[in-house]
């Protein structure tokens, strides 16, 4: 081989760097440039040095009020649905059961979002739930088109996500501890409230915070299920990028929301940091 | 304990197997059951635009699967015991690319695209008579974006766990570095770069939100499926969508397993 090491290095990272380079910082890049330009005057962009995107932010503020209150609230609404499987799992299931049951969490969350909202549509839409309720005798729901029907769509999409790390923390758990605090007298409620919950600790912050980031940046959930009525900054965002064609504006608008995902995630890592609950390897899956 | 395990599996799988079930209706309402039949099924692969949409993805997500699991496996191997500040960028491209929200990819791209494309197509078109524009093209560059991180995530896992004693066991041997890449590396690499192709396809094959920016004048089956349901709902949907399902898990399954038989015994 006449290639020293160096050289077959750099051979080796090139096609990953020129990726990075031409379709990841220079898109955003690009993005950061037009934040600060206008609207041409048949849509698309105009040179330009200006705050005026950033100060016309404040027009769409439905959109970053929508989405800041309902990606915490369906982070939340996913915890507590996935914790009390995750434990399930990792504490009492049989070990024989175990890979099939967690297969079966991960299989959905691979399986296509757009269907799967699909499938809340049909179950949320007139004559889904609602009719089975009417016929019931419970009253008249309107269930599709609601900010609860973007929340149910939310937790189907990301409970998965939010499973998978508080399972890995709580697979490692040590039984030791456990039996520790059953020999010292402690009540099981009163072990898993003090040993149980605090060691668990970093994976529910993991968790959370992957499915925070994702559903800052959702689109599909709340324009299939909220119907145009619960707007998330994604949907802004498409609208300003595909109908008004507004791309300064939008720019300013994509920049804002990643500035946010980051303060949000900073202060949420500095937080956990403080409490001790910060983990440094982000478990992909 | 065990009754709420069996409900939350009852949440995550009823919507899933309630798409399917109302694929078999024989009528064409899809809210209520009538009768069995697979005609929905057929009208489906018969109708022209779902199989020019379905060709159109499956395209798009080979290509970038390919090219994720080459350009990915190499870059994790030149990462392997790399520091400073090379090592510190790739990290950081790989983050950002990973943790970025889709919808920005995706503007971010389509606008950077149009941006180039219209200042060098003059000079293009000059040259060669064709223009560059949206299309196959960014749809894979956009997608192997994220799905080679996730390659490069997946395969350095898996180069750090390898045991390195088989790799000096195979030099003292007297193997060549090619040879030891070829007969010890690469199969040991093996499971975690066919995981990564999987995982890598049905991301591609399943993204709506970036190709619904980027994909130019393509239809891809998700954009497809997406423009119908605005459209109204039918079963044909049912039927598409329990298609794309089943396609997905089983490619998850495969993914799973092969994983799983890599990794030595816990």
């Amino acid at each position: 081989m006449a290639l020293s090491n160096r050289q077959a290095r750099w051979l080796l990272l090139g096609p990953a760097g020129l990726w990075y380079a031409m379709l990841l910082v220079l898109p955003l890049a690009v993005v950061l440039v037009y934040s600060f330009g206008e609207r041409g005057a048949a849509g698309g962009y105009q040179p330009a040095f200006t705050l005026a995107q950033y100060a016309n932010l404040a027009t769409r503020w439905t959109a970053f009020k929508n989405t800041l209150m309902l990606a915490p609230l369906g982070t939340v609404a996913a915890l507590l649905i996935a914790y009390p499987l995750a434990y399930f799992l990792a504490v009492r299931v049989n070990p024989r059961w175990r890979t099939l049951l967690l297969v079966l969490v991960i299989v959905p969350f691979w399986t296509s979002i757009l269907i799967r909202s699909y499938a809340w549509i049909f179950l949320l839409g007139g004559r889904g739930i609602p009719a089975l309720l009417a016929d019931l005798g419970l009253g008249d729901w309107r269930l599709i088109n609601t900010p609860f029907a973007v929340l149910v769509g939310i937790v189907y999409g990301y409970m998965p996500l939010m499973f998978f790390p508080i399972y890995v923390s709580l697979e490692k758990l040590d039984r030791k501890l456990l039996e520790a605090a059953s020999d010292l007298g402690s009540p099981p409620w009163r072990s898993f409230v003090q040993v149980t919950l605090p060691l668990s600790l970093p994976g529910v912050a993991t968790g959370s915070m992957l499915v925070f980031i994702l559903l800052m940046g959702e689109y599909l959930i709340p324009q299939m299920l909220g119907g145009g009525k619960v707007f998330f900054v994604g949907n802004a965002l498409v609208d300003l990028f595909l109908q008004s064609r507004n791309w300064a504006f939008g720019s300013a608008m994509s920049v804002t929301l990643v500035a946010v995902m980051l303060v949000v995630v900073t202060l949420y890592m500095r937080f956990l940091k403080r409490i001790g609950a910060a983990r440094e390897d982000v478990g992909l899956m | 304990m065990r009754i709420y395990a069996l409900a939350v599996y009852a949440f995550l799988y009823l919507p899933i197997g309630i798409i399917a079930l109302f694929s078999f209706s024989a009528g064409r309402s899809a809210s209520q059951m009538q009768g069995f039949s697979t005609g929905w099924y057929a009208k489906a692969l018969g109708n022209p635009f779902v199989v020019d949409a379905l060709k159109t993805s499956a395209s798009v997500a080979l290509t970038s699967a390919l090219l994720s699991c080459l350009f990915g496996t190499m870059a994790a191997l030149a990462l392997t015991g790399l520091k400073g500040r090379v090592r510190t960028i790739f990290d950081a491209m790989i983050y950002i690319a990973v943790m970025i929200p889709g919808i920005v990819i995706g503007i971010a791209t389509l606008i950077a695209l149009v941006t180039v494309f219209d200042a060098v197509n003059p000079w293009v078109q000059a040259a060669t008579g064709w223009r560059l524009s949206l299309g196959f093209g960014s749809l894979v560059g956009a997608h192997v974006l994220f799905t080679m991180s996730l390659v490069i995530i997946l395969v350095r896992a898996r180069i750090e766990g390898m045991d390195r004693a088989l790799i000096e066991a195979s030099s003292d041997l007297g193997a060549g570095p090619v040879a030891t890449f070829r007969q010890v590396t690469l199969p040991l690499l093996a499971p975690a770069v066919f995981a990564g192709f999987l995982l890598s396809f049905t991301f591609s094959f399943d993204d709506f939100i970036i190709a619904f920016f980027v994909a130019g004048p393509e239809t891809t089956l998700p954009i497809y499926i997406f423009s119908s349901i605005r459209r109204g709902v039918t079963p044909e949907i049912n039927a598409i969508g329990t298609m794309v399902i089943a396609v997905s898990l089983i490619l998850l399954i495969v993914a799973e397993f092969t994983l799983r038989r890599g990794k030595p015994a816990a």
